[in-house]
């Protein structure tokens, strides 16, 4: 795995500074729909075992403390990008197959607004 | 026996005397020695016991790939086994110790495995040591394990100490060769920031063990005079003693520096070891090239070693293995060593070249065999009489003290091949080529199969300056020196001398012999990965550094199939072994992980408090009075909670501020019971689920102002809880206007319980704390002692009328000790976590031994707190099938029919009559204590449609002790089932 992660807010850490959650690549589904049910089984257990690029969510737990999407590949270790999940627009960062069945989701109640809502507060 | 030091000559310092000893035999060294060369010069050849048969051993190299000459190293704490001798640097008052031999090294009881060897063939354990089963552990483990022992333990603490640091460099330069030397002033000219790092002592390489020219000076003045130089710019580090033992993603290298390692009483103030961590840009792997050994009868005999080993011991330590010696080769660098040797003035007997043809060099004399090849070496423990050869006219023997040997070289490659790709082999240069798949790692020099000095020098300037422009660095051109060379450098492989007469081992320090594995491709064990671990080939401390490439050669052979085919095995960190010490750095005893303690610590210690380690806390666990134990006690500290009033410190539980003006709407997400309603002032208990709709935590959140809470979470599950709250905002809700810190360490907290508690609180508070005024649940900031912010909340855990007041860590121990004075009238005492947990058991509260992560709210009766009109983490999973059914274990009671019967938790429940089994199992006891108040140990328990079945009967089955108990099942509220004393 690689070793050394760029976190946007603290600049390059080594990876024992950070607790790796797992797939970003899913989006929270909401409560409301014929389908809730099915899309929350897949949210929360099912797993792709994914061989090449993947997005996590990373925690910076020794320093800034912010989560973070890291963009890797298994395969070459290689770190495409660091972005805070806060940032993060939906289903934009998924480049793994995960990407298909999170697409297929209708949007999470709380997450459809979350630009919006964002740059009005900060 | 026949090595001896010449009379002058080599590197080292003939003026310093240094004494050592070996088994016990004093002897003297100079500085400048390894620990290999002095035992050469004191005629010590024998230095171990082979592996398995126990064959008498010397060294084979001069270096790092010493697969023979292993030591006990040092005495007491400090003995470090498995040493090599060749990497050993010598000092005053060194104490060795040779390995592998009962009772001594000269008369070794195991050498009679030697006779026998015709059993110990391949897979010789897989095959004999399979039955009768229980044998096994009892009688062939021990045995093996002591007869085929490496070195001992002493089982004593280091007394030393170790330690791990970082460096940051633009170029990372492994070994100071000639081409390693080159790339570091080249990539250092470019401006780039340069680590050189060596292994050895002294930096040089090849430079200091051959005889070659440099700027028309000896090799080891030029690498001296360019070392200075690069010791004097401000922008280049040279790390001698240090191998770089790994290489790893994004450029970062391990790298183990011997700092004390040479001393026999190190200063306490420096580490022995550190352990690196290198951050590069880019990586020059000047790492030189391992000679290979040839396989022939009797090639482990003591007085053979590899051709550059025998020059290395003559040239840079002015010692070798015999007055005479023979040349066995199938390369060039057997003749430079016969030239050498023929230099120091032992006589070389003949240069045995398995070539059909001899290179056009002149040997002075010396008589060249073409053709042929050694096939049994004469010799023993006291050294070698004479080989015997075969140049296709039978069997002839010559006379000779000590042989050379060269096979030809193999780059070394490790580093380049540890993150997965593989050398490639080239039939032109009949070696493994490292892989050029990482940019960042260059190889150079003879790792790169340059094998002339010009063309080292020429290679290492260009991939300094290669490394240093991958580094960012505008290069400039560095002049290499003019250095007089041999011309010739062919060599042919010669993988296994199949007349052999006697053993021709492949890999020296597991015993394992040309034969084996051809015999492990007939037995199916034809893959490379496979033939190692079925022969042991290549798995010994040295990982194969010598033997591998001769193994695949031999197993092409053996297959039919070409060297690319079979391929190499994985190259793995470490190049070399690491100490245990280095990689713990100062993470041993009491750092081994850090100790938190609450602000309260000194208050309970003060108290005589006895403490229990819960995660990395210590908290007070039990106050012992006149010298009772933990049970008498807790029983006192509960009873007089009960009847009077008692203090218990609770800062470890976590704690966390929330402000902002979605606080509200953030915690109503976070719970899974209604938070919108909270009343300012007021403590509601909530639940947290986890997504997967099972319990994760739970606690009390106060809001003390509109947008202001503060939550408590449980001790164990305070980091976690953190973490999961920040990942609600800023992963799941953004949007959401919210703030939050962590203030766990900030306050100490302490509970107040008993029917005194509001007589004693209301000494020191600034508040009406009448049950009108300040209810049940009830929570303000407040202030204490006049002037002390605090924080007073009405929740109680105990079942009691109790408080839970928060005041600055700072002022905790103050606080603490007022409430003892004012409570003294009401006879307050402090009680401990077993009190502490023997109350919420008798009130049949839940911690993380009930919500354990995999039971729901229904599960422990707190169904009724999932909300269903709202959003919140774990809703839509808790109401999935598994979640809710009705067979599901239930929170309930357990009472033993006999009171004084105690049991544990992690019991299992079964129905009386049955017999315990998978498929009897009703449940398991969660939580146990002695309950003061019933006079009887009680336990909660989670137990299959436990709530339907109190007053039944039920067996507690403890298969671990023994113990079947019988109990009753009950209301999981042993005492004050109507909650009336926490209301009151």
């Amino acid at each position: 795995m690689a070793y050394l992660i760029n976190c946007p807010h603290c600049g390059q850490r080594t990876t024992d500074e950070f607790y790796i959650k797992g797939d970003a690549s899913k989006q929270r589904p909401g409560t409301i729909g014929d389908d809730t049910m099915n899309q929350w089984h897949d949210y929360v257990h099912i797993r792709d075992n994914v061989r090449g690029r993947t997005a996590e969510h990373w925690h910076h737990t020794g320093g800034c403390r912010q989560w973070l999407v890291v963009e890797r590949d298994t395969v070459s270790h290689e770190v495409y990008a660091v972005a805070p999940a806060s940032s993060r627009t939906p289903g934009k960062t998924s480049a793994t197959p995960a990407r298909k069945s999170a697409a297929r989701k209708t949007p999470a109640r709380n997450t459809t607004s979350r630009k919006t809502a964002r740059g009005e507060k900060k | 026996m026949t090595s001896f030091r010449f009379d002058t000559g080599g590197l080292i310092d003939r003026s310093s005397v240094i004494d050592f000893s070996f088994d016990g035999k004093k002897m003297q060294g100079h500085s400048g020695d390894t620990l290999a060369s002095a035992l050469l010069a004191n005629g010590q050849l024998l230095m171990g016991r082979s592996f398995k048969y126990h064959r008498p051993r010397s060294v084979i190299t001069a270096g790092a790939a010493e697969p023979n000459a292993l030591m006990e190293i040092g005495e007491g704490g400090r003995l470090e086994p498995n040493t090599r001798a060749t990497m050993q640097e010598l000092y005053d008052g060194l104490v060795a110790k040779s390995q592998n031999r009962w009772p001594t090294l000269e008369r070794d009881f195991g050498a009679i495995n030697s006779i026998a060897s015709s059993f110990f063939v391949a897979g010789f354990y897989y095959k004999t040591f399979m039955w009768p089963k229980r044998f096994w552990e009892a009688i062939y483990e021990p045995i093996i394990r002591r007869a085929a022992g490496l070195g001992h333990l002493s089982h004593e603490n280091d007394p030393d100490r170790y330690e791990k640091a970082y460096a940051h460099c633009d170029v990372l330069v492994v070994g100071s060769g000639p081409a390693g030397l080159m790339a570091a002033m080249a990539a250092a000219r470019s401006g780039a920031s340069v680590i050189m790092a060596d292994e050895h002592a002294t930096c040089g390489g090849s430079l200091l063990r051959e005889r070659e020219e440099i700027a028309s000076q000896p090799g080891h003045e030029w690498a001296a005079e360019t070392l200075a130089q690069l010791a004097g710019m401000d922008n280049v580090t040279i790390m001698a003693r240090t191998t770089v033992i790994g290489a790893y993603d994004q450029c970062v290298f391990g790298a183990l520096e011997r700092v004390q390692k040479h001393t026999a009483l190190p200063d306490h103030d420096v580490p022995v070891e550190k352990l690196w961590r290198i951050m590069a840009k880019a990586c020059v792997m000047a790492t030189g090239a391992e000679e290979r050994p040839i396989v022939f009868g009797g090639n482990d005999r003591p007085g053979v070693m590899t051709a550059s080993a025998m020059r290395a011991y003559a040239n840079q330590f002015g010692v070798a293995a015999g007055r005479t010696a023979c040349v066995f080769t199938s390369s060039d660098s057997g003749y430079r060593t016969a030239l050498d040797m023929r230099s120091c003035g032992v006589h070389v007997e003949a240069i045995i070249d398995a070539r059909a043809n001899a290179p056009d060099i002149e040997t002075h004399g010396v008589p060249v065999l073409t053709g042929a090849v050694v096939t049994n070496v004469d010799g023993g423990k006291h050294g070698m009489k004479g080989i015997e050869i075969d140049r296709g006219r039978g069997h002839e023997n010559i006379p000779c003290q000590s042989l050379a040997m060269s096979g030809g070289w193999s780059p070394v490659v490790h580093l380049a091949c540890q993150r997965g790709a593989r050398p490639s082999w080239d039939e032109d240069l009949h070696c493994f080529m490292p892989p050029q798949s990482d940019p960042a790692i260059i190889a150079s020099g003879s790792a790169n199969a340059i094998w002339s000095l010009t063309g080292c020098l020429t290679d290492g300037a260009r991939r300094g300056e290669q490394a240093a422009r991958q580094a960012g660095c505008r290069t400039m051109k560095t002049p290499v020196p003019k250095a007089r060379d041999e011309a010739s450098h062919g060599s042919e492989a010669v993988w296994w001398v199949k007349q052999s007469t006697g053993k021709p081992f492949v890999d020296y320090q597991n015993d394992v012999t040309a034969r084996d594995l051809p015999l492990a491709a007939r037995e199916g064990y034809d893959h490379i990965e496979l033939a190692k671990r079925y022969t042991t080939s290549g798995m010994a401390t040295d990982q194969g550094k010598l033997g591998n490439v001769n193994a695949i050669g031999i197993l092409a052979d053996a297959t039919g199939k070409g060297i690319e085919e079979i391929g190499t095995t994985t190259f793995r960190p470490f190049y070399t072994p690491v100490s245990f010490g280095a990689l713990g750095g100062q993470h041993v005893g009491e750092h081994f992980r850090p100790v938190r303690m609450s602000p309260l610590h000194n208050w309970a210690a003060d108290l005589g408090a006895e403490f229990v380690e819960t995660g990395l806390w210590y908290r007070s666990s039990w106050f012992p009075e006149k010298g009772d134990d933990w049970l008498a006690a807790m029983t006192r500290e509960v009873l007089n909670t009960r009847a009077n009033v008692g203090i218990c410190d609770v800062s470890t539980l976590g704690k966390i501020e929330i402000k902002g003006s979605d606080a509200t709407e953030f915690i109503n997400r976070l719970y899974s019971n209604a938070f919108a309603m909270l009343p300012v002032g007021k403590a509601r208990y909530g639940l947290m689920l986890r997504e997967d709709g099972f319990v994760g935590d739970d606690g009390t959140t106060s809001r003390l102002s509109e947008n202001h809470y503060f939550m408590t979470t449980t001790t164990g599950h305070a980091a976690e809880s953190m973490r999961d709250i920040e990942f609600a905002h800023q992963a799941l809700w953004p949007e959401l206007d919210v703030q939050y810190a962590s203030v766990s360490d900030q306050w100490a907290q302490m509970a107040i319980a008993g029917p005194r508690a509001r007589d004693v609180l209301a000494k020191i508070v600034d508040i009406d704390i009448s049950n009108e005024a300040f209810g049940f649940l009830a929570a303000r900031q407040i202030k204490v002692l006049g002037s002390i912010p605090a924080m007073l909340f009405r929740i109680s855990f105990s079942g009691e009328l109790a408080y839970e007041l928060a005041v600055p860590a700072g002022h905790g121990e103050a606080v603490a000790n007022a409430i003892m004075h004012a409570g003294e009238p009401f006879g307050i005492g402090p009680y401990g976590l077993e009190a502490l947990s023997a109350m919420r058991i008798e009130k049949g509260f839940v911690t993380h031994n009930e919500i354990n992560g995999r039971v729901t709210a229904g599960d422990v009766g707190l169904g009724k707190m999932l909300s269903k009109k709202k959003d919140y983490i774990g809703r839509m999973m808790s109401e999935r099938e598994g979640l809710v059914d009705a067979d599901r274990e239930q929170l309930v009671g357990v009472r033993p029919l006999n009171p004084d019967l105690r049991f544990r938790a992690g019991c299992h429940l079964v129905n009386p009559g049955d017999v315990a089994s998978l498929e009897t199992d009703q449940g398991y006891v969660s939580s146990v204590a002695f309950s003061p108040m019933l006079e009887s140990w009680v336990g909660l328990a989670m137990l299959k449609r436990g709530r339907e079945r109190h007053g039944d009967k039920i067996v507690l089955w403890d298969g671990l002790r023994e113990v079947q108990i019988e109990a009753e099942v009950c209301d999981p509220v042993f005492y004050d089932p109507a909650q009336e004393k926490a209301h009151g």
